[in-house]
């Protein structure tokens, strides 16, 4: 075919999409909403386009179907017959039909070989009955403004180029800015500065596309998978001009989709069964996006059983993902994230439309690898609700520069959550933590996980599936806007690395994916339950008994070592085998004294480990938090000596 | 030894230029580039054929391909001729050279006193096996 055939063919094609997808629209939205004499012209009009061009193309199966199905609505238009839910599925097909042409024209130049006299038949049959099916109300619909917009269509292409420019623009303008030094800077590069930023905005503006594009074909699929079901469902959308970048609507298209089936298939109950629990016949669905920061929030609601917990458990053991007495431990989230597990699925039987078990965990991997994160909520017998957060563009992001092992690296801004100095270090189960704010925090050495030296001071503190962890590393530099560029093929199998960018000095860094640094850390290995166990360990032995010695020194005691706080006579205090002992609670307790002691009645100590011994003190001050790390500690304020009891006991034996 | 790339997949060449380390990735990788804005993964065909590092301040410069995979650097000792290979006296490697050398290149065409190794510049560029 000549060159402008082939441009106007595929003119053609875009457009009888196009009007394909407004007549799909159209015809849901009529069944819904009621059929008004407008709604029924706009319908009847795009139907007459497809069978117009169709016909300049000579694509006659095409034209043939249209126009069948343009009779039967020239009939409805003409008032001869009400549009029922039997025509609306009979036009609905022939959407379907039209598309398959679609792609015969795209393939191969021709309408194809598929036979469409059965749909004919259907169609003309329903031209001819007189009694059809319940009739849809039809209240007046509202007069809809075609409001005819100024907007131009571009390649795709032409656009990515626009955004690769803006790029390396703002690279460039980053270069500059360094070398110009701050904080004067040049009244030009100033300007430029501010041009780059505006440029770099509008670019991205035009990769912004509504999520409606997505959405739209939600209710057509809401309509048929609810009426093969037997069940009754509305759908409601709300934020349809919540904006996205192209290929992140590309990529959450499949995964809204499958929760959307997912929710009407195995969430929403049957209408029977929804009355007997009191709820109204028709179910709910509800789809809600907005912005928030630099994230899209895109919320799947719907009204139906929700999870359930015990079945979510069973399923889990049944399918070996967990032991049952690991299950009998899981808190709600733990438990209703369990359905993200690859292989999970409590569906009784696996319809062909979901409960393969491949779907949401699929989903969830779908999502963060665009750097979103998904969350379910869900009441048992009330509902679900999904939550996708999604961020707004994938190309220039704020990071933050750190060296390690004498290497820069980018880490996305979006995944950092503080910046802490290294205080002190504990081991749990050989892994190092440290304590923030009474939580511990696994920390992994940026520079060992790479293969090299584990050194840094710094604590990076990251979000990895919700779980933090910290990056410790030698440096923290700026944090900078960087355009985010692929590392090539050859270094995608890296997954410690999400992309390479430029500096404003010229030099590489990598960027750094969060969640491939922590695999490679074995990060999955510390587990959340673990650690609070090891926490309320950790925590009860760092607390301290303080005592006073003579009038200003202090000792301090282990808490979970002392037993008993005494008063104890002088009198009653006895001697043997050289040492000072008391008679205690039907044992011989042996003393210690550590204090001057003076008066009738001694402040002791009851100690217990594998020996029991009595501190005598001179007085007892309170009980502080303290971190060890042997030497004298500050407690209070004041230079504490901290009584190493095991070692008095054992000294007193063999003395 | 002598090699040769096509010479119009060869896009530039340079002067040893500076590289950023990818930690983790395999020996073969030299590092990143930064070409004028563009990302290129540098690959030392010293590592990749199997042969002895460089020394430590030898010279060396790079051979910019373009590829269907993209652009890459190929690090080198030193940079020859163009020159146009009669095809008569090209021969295929025989079967004793070590594996990681037959890998990447096909064959050789005898020159007057040496032979010129013809590299198969999709394979270099992909992992080692």
């Amino acid at each position: 075919m000549a060159g402008a055939d082939e441009e106007i063919l595929q003119e053609f094609l875009i457009e009888a999409k196009e009007n394909l997808d407004r007549l799909e629209r159209e015809l849901v939205a009529a069944e819904k909403g009621g059929a008004s004499p407008d709604a029924i012209a706009a319908i009847f009009r795009t139907v007459h386009t497809i069978k117009g061009t169709a016909g300049f193309f000579g694509f006659a199966r095409l034209q043939g179907l249209a126009h069948a199905a343009e009779n039967l609505l020239s009939k409805v238009r003409d008032g001869e017959l009400p549009l029922a839910v039997d025509i609306i599925s009979a036009q609905l097909a022939v959407v379907d039909a039209c598309r398959q042409m679609l792609d015969w024209v795209e393939q191969t130049g021709t309408d194809g070989d598929d036979d469409y006299t059965a749909l004919a038949h259907r169609l003309d049959a329903l031209g001819q009955a007189h009694v059809v099916a319940a009739p849809i109300s039809a209240p007046a619909a509202p007069a809809v403004h075609d409001a005819t917009e100024a907007t131009i269509r571009v390649d795709v292409a032409l656009l990515d180029r626009l955004m690769d420019l803006a790029g390396e623009l703002v690279l460039a303008r980053n270069q500059l800015v360094k070398l110009c030094g701050d904080p004067a800077l040049s009244p030009t590069v100033q300007r430029l500065d501010t041009i780059t930023s505006d440029l770099q905005d509008s670019v991205m503006k035009t990769r912004m596309q509504p999520i409606s594009g997505v959405w739209n074909k939600l209710p057509r699929v809401v309509r048929d998978l609810a009426g093969e079901l037997g069940k009754q469902i509305r759908i409601e959308l709300d934020g349809q001009d919540t904006g996205l970048d192209r290929s992140i609507l590309e990529a959450i298209k499949d995964p809204l989709t499958h929760i959307v089936r997912n929710a009407i298939d195995h969430g929403i109950e049957a209408p029977a069964e929804r009355l007997a629990h009191g709820k109204p016949a028709e179910g709910l669905l509800r789809l809600c996006a907005r912005q928030e920061g630099g994230h899209v929030i895109v919320e799947i609601s719907d009204d139906g059983h929700g999870i359930d917990p015990d079945r979510v458990r069973a399923k889990a053991i049944e399918r070996g993902l967990l032991t049952a007495e690991r299950a009998t431990r899981l808190t709600p989230g733990e438990t209703t994230a369990l359905v993200f597990a690859p292989g999970f699925s409590t569906a009784a039987t696996v319809t062909n439309v979901s409960g393969r078990g491949v779907g949401m965990d699929v989903v969830k991997t779908n999502i963060e690898r665009i750097g979103g994160a998904v969350e379910i909520d869900s009441t048992h017998g009330t509902g679900t609700t999904i939550r996708l957060k999604i961020p707004l563009t994938l190309a220039i992001i704020p990071a933050l520069i750190v060296s390690a092992d004498g290497e820069c690296y980018a880490i996305p801004q979006s995944a950092v959550v503080e910046l802490v100095r290294i205080q002190r270090i504990e081991q749990i189960s050989g892994t190092p933590v440290i304590r923030l704010r009474g939580d511990l925090l696994p920390l992994v050495y940026l520079g060992a996980v790479l293969g090299g030296k584990a050194t840094g001071a710094t604590v990076v503190v990251l979000q990895h599936h919700g779980q933090p962890f910290g990056l410790v590393v030698d440096i923290v530099h700026d944090t900078e806007e960087i355009v985010v560029k692929p590392t090539g093929k050859r270094l995608r199998s890296l997954a410690t690395y999400a992309g390479a960018t430029i500096l404003g000095d010229g030099r590489i860094a990598l960027i750094l994916d969060v969640r491939g640094i922590a695999a490679r850390a074995s990060l999955g290995s510390v587990k959340p339950r673990a650690v609070a166990q090891v926490v309320a360990e950790v925590v009860a032995a760092e607390r301290y008994l303080v005592a006073l010695i003579g009038r200003d020194r202090r000792i301090a005691v282990q808490l979970d070592q002392v037993t008993r706080l005494e008063e104890v006579a002088v009198s009653s205090v006895e001697h043997s085998a050289g040492i000072e002992v008391i008679q205690y609670r039907d044992r011989v307790l042996p003393l210690v004294r550590l204090g001057e002691a003076t008066g009738d009645l001694l402040n002791v100590i009851v100690c217990s480990g594998t020996r029991d011994v009595g501190l005598i003190v001179d007085g007892i001050v309170d009980i502080f938090e303290h971190c060890t790390d042997g030497g004298p500690a500050v407690l209070d304020g004041r230079v504490t000596d901290i009584v190493d009891v095991k070692a008095l006991a054992a000294s007193m034996e063999t003395a | 030894m002598t090699f040769g790339v096509p010479a119009i997949d060869v896009q530039e060449i340079l002067r040893a230029q500076p590289l950023t380390r990818v930690p983790l990735a395999d020996a073969a990788i030299a590092g990143l580039m930064n070409l004028r804005g563009q990302i290129v993964t540098t690959i030392d065909l010293r590592a990749r054929l199997g042969m002895p590092r460089r020394a430590e301040g030898d010279r060396s410069n790079h051979v910019v391909v373009r590829c269907a995979d993209g652009v890459f650097s190929l690090l080198v000792d030193a940079i020859g001729d163009v020159l146009v290979a009669d095809a008569s006296r090209y021969e295929t490697i025989p079967e004793h050279v070590p594996a990681e050398f037959r890998e990447v290149v096909a064959g050789a065409y005898k020159l007057s006193d040496h032979l010129l190794f013809a590299l198969v510049l999709e394979r270099i560029v992909t992992e080692m096996s």
